[in-house]
């Protein structure tokens, strides 16, 4: 039995709980530039670094582009790294975030999710790390600030183990988590490092015949990340994917180990279920939303209504089989996407969604909302509305039209 | 080049198990540098501006040395070569008279 580390309960706002939980981890190069929403979080380190409470390499860059590449040679280094972006800024990164998932970089990144231009809009929505969920960071997005903080530190844990070995995205809800003071409860300094650790190294074969850690050093010279020909460059994403798979595995492990030094868990680490066992009808939904959708629940649930949410923690890796095994019993599912797929059918959530039930033995009929762009609030009678539109897609088998709109002036 | 291995077998960030001393580059140029020994004046601006390092300064001769095996042929000694005593050329046109 591990005897549990003292914690205290302080009032937070998410940006502030990410810069703690930096802080806590022992970083060793914070390499950023300020965006809004995120901004709070940089201002925060900064102020640990002036006040000499962190020993960490502030590096105030002139783009984010220069950010994500200061972060990712400083993680070959083997340096504990972490930054914070969000919308254009994280755009801006964009080449830079393939590179540093193709190094191996266990950068980890805060991302105050927030819609992007044109028109230009700085509140939240998942616009801006939806549309990186192809370069290679492992997603993981929370539900509130507590979640915010302990991701943080379980974050640097996963992206760091040598059979991961890849750049992990935590990403909050611009404001409505970044800006919302709430109360967290956070451990001392101490007890945060030594769960986190020092930091692993995989080991390589390099040119000079040894296998070594992979780091840039003088003493073992290496060539990281150079021209792959066609005879090669597949291998290497192959290696990236399974990566991937095994962080599949880490993040519940990591989770778990957790949630014995803190008493909180998320689910399973990828998924997140609420009254989801007995339910016929469910929301499945990224982010913050959740909190509202619980309460509703509860209130559904007192009418004798079986509703359930699944909110999706980990959204890359995807767990497929996880969310196959949490839906099976669903009749119908709405899916909540907070950002838009232009053209596509239906939102990226709802894309993996569906994809992954379809060759599930049984699978609930499903249907899509697009909601919340550009910081449009989700009003609780909204998201119970979906619950009543789900009751009638059951009762009747009228689906209608799939990809639907929630808060949309029509 | 080595025999093809399975994504199992390499290391992981595209990290090079052999030096690239065994890589000959060499053979993708087009145009080679020749020089007229009566202009050079063994300055060495083309050492210092070759950016393969393959012009190199060989002391026990006192005179400088084309590695061909990783001149690309970009041309730039004979750019910036201040007495024009490289031009480039197309190898047949220099048969037999390479150094």
């Amino acid at each position: 039995m591990i005897q549990k580390p003292k914690q205290e309960t302080i009032a937070l706002n998410g940006d502030e709980a990410v810069a703690l939980a930096a802080k806590q981890c022992d970083v060793d190069v914070v390499a950023a530039y300020p965006i809004t929403p995120q901004t709070i979080i940089v201002e925060k380190f900064s102020e640990y670094v002036a006040n000499g409470e962190v020993q960490t390499e502030f590096v105030c860059t002139e783009s984010e582009h220069s950010a994500m590449t200061a972060c990712l040679a400083a993680a070959a280094t083997g340096a504990r790294t972490f930054t914070a972006s969000a919308s254009a800024g994280l755009a801006l990164m964009h080449e830079m975030l393939f590179v540093t998932s193709g190094f191996r970089a266990p950068v980890v990144m805060a991302i105050a999710n927030r819609a992007l231009s044109a028109p230009l809009n700085i509140h939240g929505d998942q616009s801006d790390s939806m549309a990186e969920r192809d370069s290679g960071w492992i997603q993981i997005y929370v539900e509130n600030a507590q979640e915010a903080y302990d991701s943080i530190i379980q974050a640097f844990k996963i992206a760091e183990d040598t059979e991961v070995s890849l750049p992990v995205i935590v990403g909050l809800d611009g404001f409505t988590i970044s800006h919302t003071l709430e109360n967290v409860s956070v451990f001392g300094d101490d007890p945060i490092k030594q769960f986190v650790g020092e930091r692993q190294l995989p080991m390589v074969f390099t040119h000079e015949g040894k296998t070594v850690p992979y780091k840039l050093d003088p003493e073992n010279p290496m060539t990281m990340g150079p021209n792959a020909s066609p005879n090669y460059y597949f291998e290497f994403k192959r290696q990236q994917e399974e990566g991937m798979r095994n962080a599949l595995k880490k993040i519940q492990e990591v989770n778990s180990e957790y949630s014995k030094l803190s008493g909180r868990s998320y689910g399973d680490g990828l998924l997140d279920t609420y009254s989801l066992d007995d339910a016929e009808i469910a929301i499945v939904v990224v982010g913050s939303t959740a909190g509202t959708l619980k309460v509703i629940v509860d209130q559904l649930r007192q009418e004798g209504v079986k509703a359930g949410v699944l909110r999706i923690r980990t959204f890359r890796p995807f767990p497929v089989e996880q969310l196959r095994s949490a839906l099976k019993n669903v009749k119908t599912v709405a899916v909540m996407d907070k950002a838009m797929s232009f053209g596509g059918f239906g939102g990226a959530v709802f894309n993996e969604v569906r994809n992954a039930l379809y060759d599930a033995e049984a699978h609930p009929t499903i249907v899509n909302y697009i909601f919340g762009l550009g910081g449009r609030d989700a009003k609780p009678r909204e998201l119970r509305k979906i619950y009543d539109d789900l009751l009638q897609v059951n009762k009747t088998g009228n689906v209608g039209e799939p990809v639907r709109y929630l808060g949309l002036m029509e | 080049m080595s025999k093809e291995r399975s994504w199992k077998e390499l290391a992981i960030g595209g990290v090079c198990s052999k030096s690239s001393v065994g890589f000959l580059t060499g053979d993708w140029k087009t145009y080679m540098p020749v020089r007229d020994l009566e202009k050079c004046t063994k300055c060495l601006t083309c050492v210092m501006f070759c950016p393969e390092g393959a012009i190199k300064w060989k002391p026990e001769k006192g005179d400088i040395w084309f590695d061909f095996g990783f001149c690309k042929g970009c041309g730039i000694c004979a750019n910036e070569c201040p007495t024009k005593a490289i031009t480039m050329k197309l190898p047949q046109q220099e048969e037999g008279k390479v150094e």
